[in-house]
């Protein structure tokens, strides 16, 4: 088993080597090996996954990397590279390998005729190794390398077009942002190696429990949070995945929606009995994704790129997550991720297939898409439908234990925001829809509206296969499976005690009434049109105008990097140049000067040299005859 | 093993070859291109040997030579390697090796410069190979005259300036270093105190028991002196001047081993003999090291010279070497010592490349560039590669060692590590903005037509990158030999109380 899981993440960086090195000028063959390698970690990870729900027992093994003993009270260093196969990392990777295929799939369509696709299909096995061997890692540290390498496929991938001044700036803003919180990441896990002398997993979920300082752990824990809180782009750390969206949008669907944003509640679930040691941390962790999910979805309503919008949805849904796990409920988080990871990647690549068709991200500059694309259509719809929160639908499911753990464990306000939020949700994607695909024609004058035609075979066939997927896949989480088939999602991925699937009509019936008030609010301003949207915008100018800015977050950052940053680089080189070069350039002047003085010593006349000598010698002479009158040397 | 002799072939390779060049006419290029070229290969062979040889499990000093010199005064021309010291041979073979490829198309006074160059080199060899205090003090006298010349013969931006300000502040450095040498062996004579004779035999002199007030002073004496070369704050001024002055070769070695010299004689002699000098003034030394990090990576920042960004990127990295010293555990001084070669081979490759792009564009101010990876994709992509090793990416070398310095540093100055630490967000910042102002966005035509890395060029980079990549994905190993050659240090250290000068 640790055999396959080793094989499962080495399979897509062979696949990068591979197309580096022999592969580059032949596209089809790039893509070939790229799509192989990353069907054979699907094949492999979906056994995994199969084996751990017949014996859910984890698997482990590592290998030492680097080992510096200690000498005397300090630690040495102990870091070993291995596998963990359980049914968190079982389940994880066969998400991440599952969707890294389609959009694969899909991506021999979106980028046909791109001179950079060998490139692309090495960067997206790049990634799907990186991603790969962040779920299967044992320890923090080796999650910490794979996080850094994820951060790194992701630079590449967002500044694809890396000749464009938009794509090349999204890139570094994403890899930066990260940074931010990887160095709260990479303090808080060394203080953890100090405190526990071990970065294992397993090892660390039997000594935290027991640990009694619990204002350090909780120090501790909020660095370590820092990183998902950058990766998962939580508050106040969300300003990169919007602007990423200048990748190539099937990398938006596996990256930035999908999976990688994902790494950072995996992360937290992984390390969940570190969080669930202090509960304060755990109401912090709740709270900033409580706030990020309201935060994002109403910047989300007033946004006009189609990715954009999907992105601030992605952020909030994200916080959802947190929400989950903060409140408590691993199981809940895990399970949103994963329907999630299907119906969001299916919007992204809806999207993409939009935009392919249209070259134009513009949602008012689109319109009546429901008759040229009918497939792209209607799985966008079954996306946003799924990503409301509609019975029976996989976001139902999973959106329902979210909110039932923030209720259950008297997490009465962020209950109240999660539903607010799901009202907005709903909002958001029936403007969306209700804008673009049923719009009339005759409003737009889009330049290619009207040569609009559906995308290729291989690009809808992934559309269908996530469709099916955001239909029935939060069964696994609902009561019915447990009649069927005896477990459920909870029972299989929890933390503590197994969560059975059970529903709450108390919580379900108002969630899916806000759900249905939402598209009906939609519907009556974007789809009759029985208010007017520019009227309404008008009367909300204010608000109108905060959401549109974001609220100033990118704004404050760019004043800060430019005012803080920058300037405080300007007055220390000032000082390097100033200062420094100054006394000691100074004290090389005098040093000259100095010389121009004392060269007049050496006028050339006899009888002023004669006379240096001569008092020379009676000194050398009193200097040594000290000794004999009782003088100093001794 | 010690039959193969191959501590002396190393440094001889240079020198040979250096005499022999003498008497080349200055106008058969190639032959003297080929000369250099064989010392190197000669010096990186020998020393890829060694350190395959190198026998981790014995500690102390191994391939040892015994030469011998003016034995009446105790000065001895002995050469070993420990696994402090080793590493450091094979880094400045391999940067000579990368160098020489670098220069292969310098047609003005090429045997001028390679003559120096070579002597340069060898001086840099005898500085980790001497197992003699004075001997080492006259390598790196050695190592650092003949850069004087190259930088004002070759060199560019200001050279007078640079080359007189380097050779002023680095002489200064070794005066103050001098006496400290000096001190040390009248303290070695002394029968009471030391050992009754006079020697400069590191073996002997690290049997000695210093005198805790001895120790402080002739520590601080040794810090500032051979601080000059790391740089340390706030001597530091020298380097980017002299880099970004100096051709492209030397700024590479300038980097990649001369800078060196400071932390590894602070390591070897500073730490080594003097434990509670070292341990009162660990602070200071961490405070500077902190502003290293921190305050020269803001400064790299707003710099608008592709050049003064690394050399100043050097200084910043430089400071971690010195943190891991000041922290004082096996961790951090293994770090620091990885550091050095970690770093070497990061900078030489950083300069390498700045000086590709220089040496084809005859500019290096970032606002001229834009959109290079068009023209130069494999330039771009080695680019990357160096950055992301300068930010501390994992799976590449120079990760491995500024965690270590980290670990370590984080148990004696946790604050001060943490700030630290802060600097791979600050570092991140300058070079993918560097990176994205040079190479990406529209291109500009007027770099059209600019000819990718091929040929001569490709050796180093893929000889440098290759090795931070091979080392950054198994670096077991080489840490074994490091932490195992700074293992007798650290043991004095253990035994000395903590707590400083504060």
């Amino acid at each position: 088993m640790i055999t396959l899981a080793i094989l499962l993440t080495i399979a897509p960086i062979a696949a990068y080597v591979l197309i580096v090195a022999f592969a580059q000028r032949w596209k089809a063959l790039s893509a070939g090996i790229a799509i192989v390698a990353t069907g054979g970690s699907l094949v492999i990870s979906l056994y995994l996954l199969i084996a751990m729900i017949g014996n859910p027992t984890p698997v482990h093994d590592a290998m030492q990397w680097l080992r510096i003993p200690h000498i005397g009270g300090f630690r040495g260093l102990e870091i070993v590279a291995g596998v963990l196969v359980d049914p968190l990392s079982a389940l994880m990777a066969t998400i991440v390998s599952l969707v890294a295929f389609l959009v694969m799939v899909y991506s021999v369509g979106y980028m046909k005729g791109d001179e950079g696709f060998s490139r692309y299909f090495a960067y997206l096995s790049l990634f799907t190794f990186s991603m790969l061997g962040l779920v299967v890692s044992d320890n923090y540290f080796m999650t910490f390398v794979f996080w850094e390498l994820v951060g790194l496929s992701s630079y590449l991938l967002i500044g694809f077009w890396r000749l464009k001044d938009a794509p090349a700036e999204a890139s570094k803003k994403a890899f930066v942002t990260n940074r931010w919180g990887d160095f709260g990441f990479m303090v808080g896990i060394i203080l953890l190696f100090l405190t526990f002398g071990t970065f294992d997993y397993t090892a660390l979920a039997a000594m935290i429990p027991l640990y009694q300082h619990l204002g350090f752990l909780a120090l501790i824990a909020v660095l370590v949070f820092t990183g998902p809180m950058g990766k998962s782009a939580q508050f106040p750390f969300h300003v990169w995945l919007p602007d990423a969206m200048e990748g190539p949008t099937p990398v938006s669907a596996l990256i930035h929606a999908a999976t990688m944003v994902a790494a950072g509640v995996y992360l937290v679930a992984r390390a969940f009995v570190l969080f669930h040691a202090v509960p304060n941390v755990m109401e912090l962790i709740a709270w900033i994704g409580g706030f990020t999910a309201i935060f994002a979805a109403l910047i989300a309503l007033v946004q006009k790129d189609i990715k954009r919008i999907l992105a601030y949805s992605t952020l909030s849904q994200l916080g959802y997550m947190f929400l989950a796990l903060g409140s408590g409920s691993m199981s809940a988080g895990m399970f949103h991720l994963t329907t999630h990871a299907f119906f969001k990647a299916l919007l992204f690549l809806g999207a993409g297939s939009v935009i392919h068709a249209l070259e134009q991200q513009d949602i008012f500059k689109m319109c009546g898409l429901a008759k040229k694309m009918p497939i792209t259509t209607w799985t966008f719809v079954i996306g946003s439908l799924s990503l409301g929160g509609l019975f029976p639908l996989a976001g139902f499911w999973s959106k329902d234990e979210i909110l039932l753990t923030a209720l259950k464990n008297g997490q009465v306000a962020l209950y109240w925001i999660g539903v607010i939020t799901a009202f907005l949700t709903a909002f958001y994607m029936f403007r969306l829809i209700f804008t673009a695909f049923f719009g009339k024609e005759a409003e737009v004058h889009g330049e290619h509206a009207h040569h609009a035609h559906e995308s290729p075979a291989s690009m809808t066939a992934p559309l269908i296969v996530l469709a099916v997927l955001s239909v029935i896949g939060g069964l696994v989480g609902s009561p019915w499976w447990t009649q069927w088939f005896g477990g459920s999602f909870g029972t299989f991925i929890y933390f503590g005690e197994p969560e059975p699937a059970h529903i709450d009509l108390a919580v379900a019936i108002p969630a899916t009434i806000v759900a249905l008030l939402g598209i009906g609010l939609a519907w009556v301003i974007y789809g009759a049109k029985l208010i007017k949207h520019e009227w309404l915008a008008e009367r909300l100018r204010p608000l109108h105008t905060l959401l549109e800015h974001k609220f100033y977050v990118d704004e404050f950052y760019a004043f800060v990097f430019k005012w803080v940053m920058l300037l405080l680089g300007r007055i220390l080189d000032w000082i390097d140049h100033r200062v420094i070069d100054g006394a000691f350039d100074g004290l090389g002047s005098a040093t000259r000067a100095g010389g121009g003085k004392l060269r007049l010593i050496q006028s050339g006349k006899l009888q002023s040299y004669a006379l240096v000598i001569f008092g020379a010698v009676a000194l050398v002479v009193i200097l040594l005859s000290t000794n004999l009158i009782g003088g100093f040397v001794k | 093993m010690n039959a193969l002799h191959l501590l002396p072939g190393i440094i001889l390779a240079p020198f040979a070859a250096a005499l022999i060049m003498l008497f080349v006419p200055s106008t058969a290029r190639n032959l003297i291109r080929g000369l250099a070229l064989a010392a190197a290969s000669c010096s990186l062979a020998l020393a890829g040997l060694a350190m395959f040889l190198y026998d981790n499990s014995t500690k102390g000093l191994q391939f040892v030579e015994h030469i011998g010199w003016l034995k009446s005064y105790g000065i001895s021309l002995d050469l070993g390697v420990d696994g402090l010291s080793l590493p450091l041979v094979l880094l400045t073979a391999i940067i000579f090796f990368a160098g020489v490829f670098v220069s292969w198309k310098l047609e003005n006074r090429t045997k001028e410069f390679f003559v120096y160059t070579l002597l340069l080199v060898g001086g840099v060899f005898g500085v980790f190979m001497s197992t003699d205090l004075l001997v080492l003090f006259m390598f790196i006298e050695i190592a650092v005259i003949p850069k004087y010349v190259l930088i004002l013969v070759w060199g560019s931006t200001r050279k007078d300036y640079a080359a007189m300000k380097y050779t002023l502040y680095l002489l200064s450095g070794s005066a103050l270093a001098f006496v400290g040498l000096f001190a040390i062996y009248a303290y070695a004579q002394n029968p009471q105190l030391g050992l009754g004779y006079g020697t400069f035999a590191l073996s002997d002199l690290g049997r000695i028991n210093f005198d805790p007030q001895f120790q402080k002073w002739a520590f601080l004496v040794l810090l500032v002196g051979f601080g000059v070369l790391v740089p340390i704050f706030p001597l530091h001024r020298w380097t980017p001047d002299g880099h970004s002055a100096a051709p492209t070769t030397i700024s590479m070695l300038l980097a990649g081993v001369i800078m060196k010299l400071g932390g590894y004689a602070i390591i070897r002699v500073g730490l080594g003999f003097f434990p509670e000098g070292a341990a009162y003034w660990a602070p200071v030394v961490a405070i500077l090291a902190t502003i290293n990090v921190l305050y020269i990576a803001f400064v790299a920042l707003v710099q608008k010279d592709m050049k003064f960004v690394v050399a100043n990127s050097s200084i910043s990295h430089m400071g971690f070497v010195l943190l891991g010293i000041a922290s004082m555990n096996a961790v951090s001084v293994s770090g620091a010592a990885a550091q050095m070669f970690a770093h070497g081979i990061m900078a030489a490759l950083f300069f390498a490349l700045v000086g590709q792009v220089y040496d084809k564009a005859h500019t290096r101010m970032i606002a001229d560039f834009g959109g290079l990876a068009k023209y130069m994709p494999r330039t771009s992509a080695a680019f990357l590669v160096v950055g992301l090793a300068s930010l501390g990416l994992p799976g590449l070398f120079n990760f491995v060692p500024e965690f270590s310095v980290f670990v370590g540093g984080m148990q004696r100055f946790p604050v001060l590590t943490a700030v630290s630490i802060f600097s791979v967000v600050v570092t991140a910042i300058y070079v993918l903005w560097v990176y994205q102002r040079v190479f990406f966005g529209p291109a500009n035509p007027r770099w059209e037509g600019l000819v990718d890395m091929k040929g001569v060029e490709v050796v180093p980079v893929v000889l440098l990158g290759g090795i931070l990549l091979v080392l950054g994905i198994m670096p077991g190993g080489f840490m074994n030999i490091v932490s195992g050659g700074i293992a007798p240090i650290v043991q004095r250290l253990a035994s000395v109380s903590t707590g400083g000068i504060f």
